[in-house]
């Protein structure tokens, strides 16, 4: 009912942000001396998710990974660039115009503790999308709540308990019923393992594997934790300070990875090996964004113009890294 | 630390296992943080009690509020005849005392209820819109807190003529307030919840956000803001009544007794003492148990 019935050919990926960008104003001073800074939180993001994959989108706290998920759920008003879900551009629906495309496309959080009414039963929380859209009758609701709580491996009879009453893990299982109940062809995850305990973090894993197979389903995952994202995702992206500074097929992340940030986050996974144990170095956010790569044309996989503004340009088929583009390899300025 | 659990094998799932013993709720245990607090238990005994008295106040008095039945014995002192004594118009004083427990209580009450019929929109469209809507609702509200309120209330009292639902009137006037900071704090904490997000992200629009996950996780609040406006309101009663713009005579109220019996005390203490002991006793048992209430299902200490 009201759902597009536009059906997307094969080539349009479920969810394409093309130059996203957010600013914020901050403001400070008192009436007179009124100074506003802007605050550059996502600069120019271009993001393809394509249909039935896994995108992993990865960077440190406040890289605005998570800004840019919520951009992209319009739960955020983006300052610049637009959202396509299924090649329709979504940026400026009003939120009727928004409503059913909503439907295709839900989130799940990392705080399962918040995201849950803690006033709502657990059939409540479930059957809340239906109830939002109109879908089905009272008891219709409540049976499909039920069994989907069965699908996420919850027994029915927690449907009437309340949220306080689960440990993390299921909680999470329920924002996943929550979030998939409506059969979206998108789902964003922002960060939905991170407040867990490792061996539920495996069955989560593990769950979304699933259904991301049973629904095709295409997932944006936002994460910092890269073990998981190189175990789940098909592609990853790297932000840093609100750019995104790489991005591959996870292989060409984890293998052969170009920008100084990536080797950095790279080099803080824990060495499980004792003997590669090492004091760490940590490299300040100063000293990363004051190295951007410097890279010759011959070592590009397209052709690319010599430019002196850092941006995206190909080192490899589907890998992107952002770099300055000199003309001749002798004119590096030692990168 | 112990082994590390990446290298085992996954910990059995917890598929479709029953679910166990049901916990207690945080209703639960505001309760029991309620029933530990014994200033507030005695409060809500109290006041019960005078509830029940106003209720069942015909059935327990030898006289109707305004029969003068006993004229000839005006201004007797308290007997077993007459428990609190005769007033200086011949009535039963005791009669007239658990009347006015009716007034007292119908008008706290009748306020608290219209206090938040008021507060609890307002703060939820300030907390929840905040930015324009949010400075008109606290600029509203910061004129009513600059302005007395008894003397705003002897004001509106006198200029209206007074009478019972001009004062619950004026109470709930000035007891809006409170309930819509009370709710506003409490949306503006909640809306940035992810459950909030959640709906927001399922389409559901602020009316609907509003009404099914803010206002009834504002029940706290929402509850202590009328219990504490039960106490002003009578207070105000009493005061307004007291000075002569409040509820007319004969209608029993305390507030009018206490200005009565001023004129007699010297001779006839029971006069004056009576009906302020029965003010003082009711608007400190409601404080009691509203501020008890405020303790137990304070929001900071659910957790426990």
């Amino acid at each position: 009912m009201g759902r597009p019935d536009r059906i997307a050919p094969g080539d349009v990926p479920a969810l394409e942000l093309r130059g996203l960008g957010k600013t914020f104003h901050l403001r400070s001073g008192g009436v007179l001396r009124r100074r506003s800074t802007a605050l550059h939180a996502v600069r120019d993001v271009d993001l393809v998710l394509p249909r039935n994959g896994i995108l992993g989108l990865v960077g440190e706290s406040g890289s605005g990974k998570s800004t840019t998920g919520m951009m992209a759920l319009r739960l955020l008003e983006p300052t610049a660039g637009r959202i396509l879900l299924e090649g329709t551009d979504i940026t400026t629906l009003g939120s009727a115009a928004l409503k059913p495309w909503r439907q295709k496309m839900q989130v799940v959080f990392q705080d399962s503790y918040s995201a849950l009414d803690p006033m709502f039963t657990l059939q409540q929380v479930v059957a809340e999308p239906l109830r939002i859209h109109g879908i089905g009758t009272p008891d219709e609701r409540a049976e499909r709540a039920l069994a989907w709580l069965e699908r996420v491996g919850l027994h029915r009879g927690y449907g009437s308990r309340y949220a306080h009453e689960l440990s993390g893990g299921q909680r999470q299982r329920v924002a996943i019923a929550r979030a998939l109940i409506l059969g979206p062809s998108v789902l964003i995850a922002d960060e939905p393992t991170s407040a867990l305990d490792v061996s539920v973090k495996a069955q989560i894993i593990n769950l979304l594997q699933d259904l991301q197979q049973d629904m095709g389903l295409s997932i944006l995952f936002i994460s910092h934790d890269l073990s998981v994202v190189r175990s789940l995702c098909d592609r990853v992206a790297v932000m840093f300070a609100g750019r995104i500074v790489e991005a591959a097929e996870t292989e060409g992340i984890f293998g052969a990875a170009r920008h100084p940030y990536t080797r950095s986050l790279l080099d803080a996974i824990p060495q499980l090996d004792p003997r590669n144990r090492r004091r760490r170095q940590f490299r300040s956010r100063e000293d990363l964004a004051a190295d951007i790569p410097v890279l010759s044309r011959a070592e590009l996989a397209g052709d690319v113009a010599p430019s002196d503004t850092p941006r995206l340009v190909p080192v490899a088929p589907g890998h992107l890294v952002e770099a300055r583009v000199t003309a001749d390899p002798d004119t590096r300025s030692g990168a | 630390m112990s082994t590390d659990p990446m290298t085992g094998p996954a910990a059995a799932p917890e598929m479709l296992s029953r679910p166990g013993r049901r916990q207690r709720g945080p209703l639960w245990f505001a309760w029991r943080r309620f029933l530990a607090n014994r200033a507030a238990v005695a409060g809500g005994v109290v006041l019960a009690l005078i509830a029940l008295l106003a209720v069942v106040a015909p059935l327990i008095t030898p006289a109707g509020p305004n029969d003068q039945d006993f004229l000839s014995e005006a201004l007797a002192f308290p007997s077993g005849a007459h428990w609190f004594g005769v007033d200086d118009l011949g009535r039963d004083f005791f009669t007239r005392i658990v009347h006015g427990a009716r007034v007292s209580l119908t008008i706290g009450f009748a306020a608290a209820a219209f206090s938040v019929i008021i507060g609890i929109p307002l703060g939820a469209a300030a907390g929840y819109f905040g930015g324009r809507t949010d400075w008109i609702i606290m600029r509203v509200i910061e004129i009513f807190s600059v302005v007395p309120p008894l003397l705003a209330a002897m004001l509106l009292g006198a200029l209206t003529g007074g009478g019972f639902w001009m004062i619950v009137a004026i109470a709930a006037l000035f007891g809006w307030v409170q309930v819509c900071l009370l709710v506003r704090a409490q949306i503006k904490a909640f809306k940035e919840k992810e459950f909030v997000r959640a709906a927001q992200a399922l389409g559901g629009g602020p009316s609907y956000v509003i009404r099914v996950h803010l206002i009834p996780n504002s029940i706290s609040p929402i509850i202590i803001g009328f219990v504490l406006a039960i106490p002003m309101a009578m207070m105000l009663e009493a005061s307004l009544s007291f000075l002569g713009v409040g509820v007319p005579p004969p209608t029993p109220s305390w507030g009018q007794m206490i200005n009565t019996g001023l004129d007699f005390m010297y001779f006839y203490w029971h006069l004056a003492v009576f009906p302020t002991i029965a003010l003082a006793v009711t608007v400190l048992a409601t404080s009691l148990f509203g501020d008890g209430l405020r303790d137990a299902l304070d929001p900071t200490m659910k957790a426990q």
